[in-house]
């Protein structure tokens, strides 16, 4: 007896043929239900759901080579062993047997053992059939689960890892990820001073694993940019970050860049990426920017160096950065695309305009068929005047309605405070606190530190504003300013700052004090007050903004003040 | 990509053939982490490796970790000019003597 019994259908025309089959197979312990045609099969088939047919070859109606045609179609994916009863003996007979969709015949008279066998063999069969049909049909219910899972968290990945002000005129981009997630993260946002932020990153790997680290990073960065704070700190914030949640061997290459419109360069902080190609518009030379970091999530806190390299731009320089799959793109020999390649295209091109095309085509051709195995980002920025990308549009979301119109406070700045700690996010949060200023935080920013870099460089540390009018200066500037910083010990810079409701609006009024030596203002001042006389102070830029301008006591004091109405009854 | 390692005293020499890459992830590992106590100085050897990858940068990073982090004392010798412009990008020099 068997262990499971089977269902078996038996269809013969000849009676006592069908009898002596039904009592051999119920003698093996399986059930029997008999049809005594072709058509009678179809349909025992449908109702029956036979896991065996034991099929005549020749019957009334229906022969079997037709039922087993139709018993095959209505099946579908599902496993039914045909097995033709005949007495044929002819090889090309039996060949057609199976050609029309059964899976094995049986001679006649019937052997037992042989039956028997046949039985088990297409039973073990079934069931390994049936096994796999489980097991395939649970893997695709589970990749559907995935792929909508994915789709999902692709969804709320976008949102946060957004591309910000990517889509500004200055800026071209190709992102071309290798698999639905990106483990390549392009950033970038406008400051509350205008300048740009830009953020290229290369996390380890590709696919989920690497994009999901892309998530916090790009909060940080938003985030941080929004409020104000300058690269060193974001980039500190988002290492650490990094550094504490990623596996030991995952990291994120990094670019960070600082454009500035207004001065015209770019500062960057640049670690574990290929180097850069710095295109100069004039001369057409490309200079090459190399990394001078470990990538971010490497070094703790402690280690980790915040260093940046400056370049000054001219209008229509172009800086051109790539994650290295565009150097590591291989063609079908499994050669590398390497640097040698993309600095011809450079060499060969006699229009700037091109460059960025011509390295996605040259790219392109090189990898052919081929397939890529990493994630590929390009990027081209190009320093253009301010006007050209517009105001920004900063969103300090969450502002209060009614917020403080009568107050007045004083900050003051000290020794390694003065040096480390970037003040003007907190002062621009206690500023945008006043309704009315809320929609001028780009604008208060600028000033605020325009001022309190003219008190830290000219007044605490002494530089001369007259070094930053060339390029070598700008250099040497630089340079000096970090010997002063080092050297500072006691230097302070304070912040007197008051704002009064005034009738239907308000008056602030900012008084930025150092300890420095101040300056001859009365000499320098070419035009009366509020005009620009005073060279490479950014007076100009405060002017605009402000309503006036006046510096006191020896020059180590400045006053600015700024009124506003409200919209209504400016109409 | 095959690893081979040998033990001289207090020091442990990796030998990397091939590619280095996520392929020898599990093999990499075994080499450090399956030898007896007392080793503290780590030498990778690159004379053989043709290429390494941003996993075997990760692995490096899990051998000096392994190796005691800051204090680890771990050497990557006779790198090829591919593998050195690789560590070199990576500014690995501040994390591992390269010779």
């Amino acid at each position: 007896m068997v262990d499971v019994p089977l269902n078996i259908l038996i269809a013969d025309d000849n009676k006592s043929d069908r009898l002596i089959l039904a009592a051999i197979v119920k003698k093996m312990g399986h059930r029997v239900c008999v049809a005594e045609d072709g058509v009678q099969a179809v349909a025992q088939y449908l109702s029956e759901k036979p896991d065996i047919i034991l099929l005549d070859v020749m019957m009334p109606n229906m022969n079997g080579q037709e039922a087993a045609l139709q018993i095959k179609s209505s099946a579908g994916e599902d496993m039914v062993p045909i097995i033709f009863l005949t007495s044929l003996q002819d090889a090309t007979d039996l060949a057609k047997c199976l050609d029309s969709g059964g899976d094995d015949f049986l001679t006649k008279p019937y052997n037992k053992i042989i039956l028997q066998a046949k039985i088990n063999a297409f039973s073990r069969m079934s069931k390994m059939h049936n096994t796999l049909q489980q097991q395939r049909d649970l893997i695709s219910e589970h990749n559907d689960h995935m792929v909508h899972e994915q789709e999902v968290a692709r969804a709320v990945y976008d949102n946060v890892t957004h591309s910000g002000c990517l889509n500004l005129p200055n800026i071209r981009y190709m992102l071309s990820p290798f698999s639905v997630f990106n483990g390549d993260v392009l950033l970038a946002a406008r400051k509350p001073s205008g300048s740009m932020h830009i953020l290229l990153g290369d996390f380890t790997g590709h696919g989920l694993p690497a994009a999901i680290g892309a998530m916090p990073l790009a909060e940080i960065f938003y985030g941080m940019t929004a409020k104000g704070f300058l690269m060193d700190a974001i980039l500190r914030e988002i290492n650490s970050k990094l550094k504490k949640i990623l596996p030991i061997g995952y990291f994120c290459c990094v670019c960070m860049v600082n454009l500035s419109f207004r001065k015209q360069q770019i500062e960057m902080w640049m670690g574990g990426l290929p180097d850069f190609y710095l295109l100069r518009h004039d001369s057409g030379q490309v200079e090459q920017i190399a990394s001078t970091h470990l990538p971010l999530g490497v070094l703790s806190s402690q280690s980790f160096d915040t260093q940046t390299q400056r370049f000054s731009l001219r209008r229509e320089d172009r800086l051109f950065m790539w994650s290295d799959g565009i150097i590591e793109s291989r063609n079908d020999e499994g050669e590398l695309f390497g640097e040698t390649r993309l600095m011809d295209i450079f060499q060969r091109n006699q229009d700037q305009q091109q460059v960025f095309d011509d390295i996605v085509h040259e790219v392109n051709k090189f990898t052919g068929d081929s397939g890529k195995d990493d994630d590929t980002t390009l990027l081209e920025v190009k320093m253009v005047p301010e006007a050209d990308v517009g105001e920004v549009d900063i969103d300090m979301s969450s502002g209060m309605i009614t917020g403080p119109t009568d107050w007045n406070m004083r900050y003051t700045l000290r020794g390694e405070t003065l040096k480390t700690f970037n003040a003007l996010p907190m002062m621009l949060g206690i500023l945008s606190d006043v309704p009315a200023l809320h929609g001028l935080s780009g604008q208060l920013y600028t000033l605020m530190s325009e001022l309190f870099s003219n008190a830290f460089e000219h007044g605490v540390l002494g530089l001369s504003s007259d070094l930053k009018k060339d390029a070598h200066g700008f250099a040497e500037y630089y340079a000096q300013r970090e010997q002063a910083l080092k050297a500072m010990a006691d230097g302070w810079v304070m912040f007197d700052i008051d704002h009064r409701p005034t009738s239907g609006g308000g008056l602030l009024t900012l008084i930025v004090t150092d300890s420095g030596d101040g300056f001859d203002f009365a000499a320098k001042q070419v035009k009366p007050l509020g005009g620009e006389g005073y060279s490479g102070r950014g007076i100009p830029l405060i002017t605009s903004i402000c309503d006036s301008l006046e510096y006191l006591g020896a020059g180590n004091i400045v006053k600015v003040t700024l009124s506003w109405q409200t919209k209504g009854l400016e109409e | 990509m095959a690893i081979a390692t040998s033990v001289n005293g207090n020091e442990l020499t990796v030998q990397v053939e091939g590619r280095f890459d996520f392929s020898a992830h599990q093999e990499f590992r075994d080499a450090y982490e399956k030898t007896e106590e007392g080793v503290k100085n780590y030498v990778i050897d690159m004379s053989r490796a043709t290429y390494l990858d941003s996993s075997a940068l990760g692995m490096l990073l899990l051998l000096r970790d392994h190796a005691g982090g800051d204090s680890a004392n771990v050497r990557i010798t006779q790198c090829n000019q591919d593998v050195k412009k690789i560590l070199t990008i990576s500014n690995f020099e501040q994390l591992f003597t390269i010779e």
